[in-house]
């Protein structure tokens, strides 16, 4: 059976590319540390030696758009082209090409349909900086196969909280009864409190630090009984308009298993919200 | 109410560069024309099997024709779309880096410690 090799959970901040490869009079005065905590918990990636991704993310009314929503997307292809126009006109992300494998792809969509998750699916996706964020911080080499997932945190109506926890604990189990002998790394990414296009965004720091401190503490411990006790979708609303964002937090704690501590914990509270980074080594706690 | 047909208006005008600049410059022509041409394209399909029923309501129309982004958060058109297409095309007439930004969140200053208004299509 695969290995999952580790389980993480991070913000994606589409600037990081920018901030860390400008040239150096050009970057913003918060670079230096930023570039430095990415650094290291890349490292906990590489430490974790995986063979193959799946990638959880968003799709920002890409290439998903109101005429046929789905809630969870699983990607069914050889090859998946990445980042759009307005990705680059924004946030200068470079166009990418990541690798797909098939083979899990059909195992996670068979499985969990039968699991009683009915997951749709897509043959051709170019993916955008949901799932391109975490290959450029944790694997900029982007020389592994890869799964991705998307989830519905941004046009509601959206699926409740507790289901975005079950489709994580289902993602694990089925990436634990796959027959292969690859190891798997699981890496999920969303957000603390966030707001755009409100009148909360851009602030000095996140619209909602106190939900943050909060949060941060419910991710390192995957306290999912804690979470699920105070976050309902009309809640989520109040710490900021795109915190919805942090049911795929939700479900990477489904992932790593109710109250399994985090092995690596570590944030950076920039302006506009606040950087997050968590690492599971399942392996290790066997 | 079609809040769906504003947001589909922001989004294919936001991933077309071409209708971006049309947009910023002539934004009652683009609307005008959008309304007249487009609103009905069903994505992805030719145009003989466009839809048939949709047009904006006119406070939706008159706020588009006035890049009036305030009076498009409450009438609940999807912020990150507002948001991404406005700083397309306004983000350049700010020299500071994120001045459009903040401008725009003060902007919407009246609506702090308001729920925001529904966006669900």
């Amino acid at each position: 059976m695969a290995t999952i090799a580790a389980v993480i959970a991070s913000t994606h901040h589409p600037f990081y590319y920018r901030a860390s490869t400008a040239p150096a009079p050009e970057r913003p005065p918060f670079a230096q540390e930023w570039v430095g905590k990415v650094e290291a918990f890349r490292q906990t990636l590489t430490r974790a030696r995986p063979d193959v991704l799946v990638l959880v993310g968003s799709d920002h009314f890409h290439q998903l758009w109101l005429d046929s929503m789905p809630q969870f997307l699983v990607g069914s292809a050889p090859f998946y082209d990445a980042n759009w126009y307005n990705e680059e006109r924004e946030f200068g992300l470079p166009r990418m090409l990541l690798t797909g494998h098939l083979g899990l792809s059909r195992h996670l969509l068979r499985g969990g349909l039968d699991a009683g998750f009915d997951l749709a699916f897509s043959n051709e996706l170019r993916l955008d900086h949901s799932v391109t964020c975490p290959i450029i911080t944790l694997r900029p080499q982007n020389d592994l196969p890869v799964v991705p997932v998307y989830t519905n945190i941004f046009a509601p109506p959206l699926p409740q909280p507790a289901r975005f926890v079950e489709l994580g604990r289902t993602l694990r189990r089925l990436v634990e009864s796959w027959e292969s002998d690859l190891r798997v790394a699981i890496i999920g990414t969303g957000h603390l409190s966030l707001e755009l296009g409100g009148p909360r965004q851009f602030g000095p720091h996140g619209p909602d630090p106190e939900f943050d401190a909060k949060a941060v503490q419910w991710i390192a411990t995957a306290d999912v009984e804690g979470a699920l006790a105070e976050v309902t979708l009309e809640s989520l609303w109040a710490p900021g308009n795109a915190t919805h964002g942090f049911m795929d937090f939700l479900l990477m704690m489904g992932v790593a298993g109710d109250g399994v501590k985090a092995d690596y914990v570590d944030t950076l509270d920039l302006f506009h919200t606040m950087e997050a980074y968590f690492t599971w080594y399942p392996e290790a706690a066997r | 109410m079609s809040r769906y047909l504003v947001d589909k208006f922001l989004y294919t005008v936001d991933r077309d560069p071409e209708l971006v600049e049309r947009y910023r410059c002539d934004p009652v022509g683009t609307v005008e024309w959008w309304e007249r041409n487009q609103a009905n394209l069903l994505l992805r399909c030719h145009a003989g099997e466009s839809s048939t029923w949709l047009s904006f309501e006119e406070e939706e129309r008159a706020a588009l024709r006035a890049h009036d982004y305030p009076k498009l958060y409450e009438l609940g058109a999807h912020p990150f779309l507002t948001l991404t297409l406005f700083i397309a095309m306004f983000e350049r007439d700010h020299p500071e880096p994120l001045g459009f930004q903040r401008e725009y969140a003060s902007r919407l200053s009246p609506w702090l410690g308001r729920p925001q208004p529904d966006i669900t299509t």
